[in-house]
């Protein structure tokens, strides 16, 4: 893997979705963010997200939060990589 | 089988009409159609909005009758599931499942309903006088759905 692997993980992108509650709240429903380096699954990136405290602090906290990783239900040690779609979102109400 | 997500309402009959079609094999029709109740939790309900995940919200339900294909004697199946802005009375969902008997039908149905009421992405949001408000998940239907663990 040397350089270009390396390269490929510093300037990994990946999309977050927020819905339901989430997105009223936080005030967007998608953003693109250069995945840190110390992000490598859902319970780190969900972590990263509360650092930014306030409001992402006050729901990503919440235990209830489910997340998706492209479109399918993923666990907190569930892995992102490079252009991953990750969702965050309530438990589901439908039906 | 047949996963459909829209705004517009759906015609029962019709819809049932189109999935049996050509298919003499076809002994039993099971459905379910989920409406919209004008009170919920003890306040009245003036209209409701549904979200869902696109994409991800037809892969699960695709899924859901997948397993129940692998379960049962199913011989197709259909999920309509609208989203946007009801009112009471209106039509939410629409499980059909054909099969050669009414107990494959019965049983994949209602495990179908069950299945996405707590896995498939919908979001319902309330409207009542108190103001707007997310429904929560009741513990009720992770019941619903658990039990389809011990049963065959």
């Amino acid at each position: 893997m040397a350089r270009d692997g390396v390269e490929r993980i510093i300037n990994a992108m990946i999309t977050v979705l927020y819905f339901a509650r989430l997105r009223e709240a936080l005030g967007t429903g998608s953003e693109t963010i250069k995945l840190p380096a110390d992000v490598s699954n859902i319970d780190n990136l969900r972590a990263h997200l509360i650092a930014r405290g306030g409001v992402w602090a006050d729901e990503l906290q919440k235990t209830a939060i489910r997340a998706a990783i492209n479109q399918s239900m993923a666990s907190g040690d569930s892995a992102i990589a490079d252009g991953d779609e990750v969702a965050f979102f309530p438990p589901v109400t439908g039906g | 089988m047949t996963v459909r997500i829209q705004t517009a309402d759906f015609d029962v009959s019709a819809e049932i009409a189109g999935l049996r079609r050509g298919n003499a094999k076809i002994g039993a029709v099971a459905s379910f159609v989920g409406v919209v109740r004008d009170v919920n939790d003890g306040d009245p309900v003036a209209e409701m909005t549904l979200e869902h995940y696109p994409g991800m919200t037809e892969h699960s339900i695709e899924e859901i009758i997948a397993q129940a294909r692998g379960r049962w004697q199913v011989i197709d199946a259909l999920v309509v599931h609208r989203i946007g802005t009801l009112r009471p009375a209106d039509q939410i969902v629409l499980v059909v499942v054909t099969s050669g008997h009414r107990g494959d039908a019965f049983a994949a149905c209602e495990f179908i309903m069950d299945y996405l009421k707590t896995r498939a992405p919908f979001w319902k949001k309330e409207s009542t006088a108190k103001g707007e408000r997310w429904v929560d998940a009741r513990a009720s239907d992770d019941v619903a759905a658990e039990r389809w663990r011990l049963k065959g």
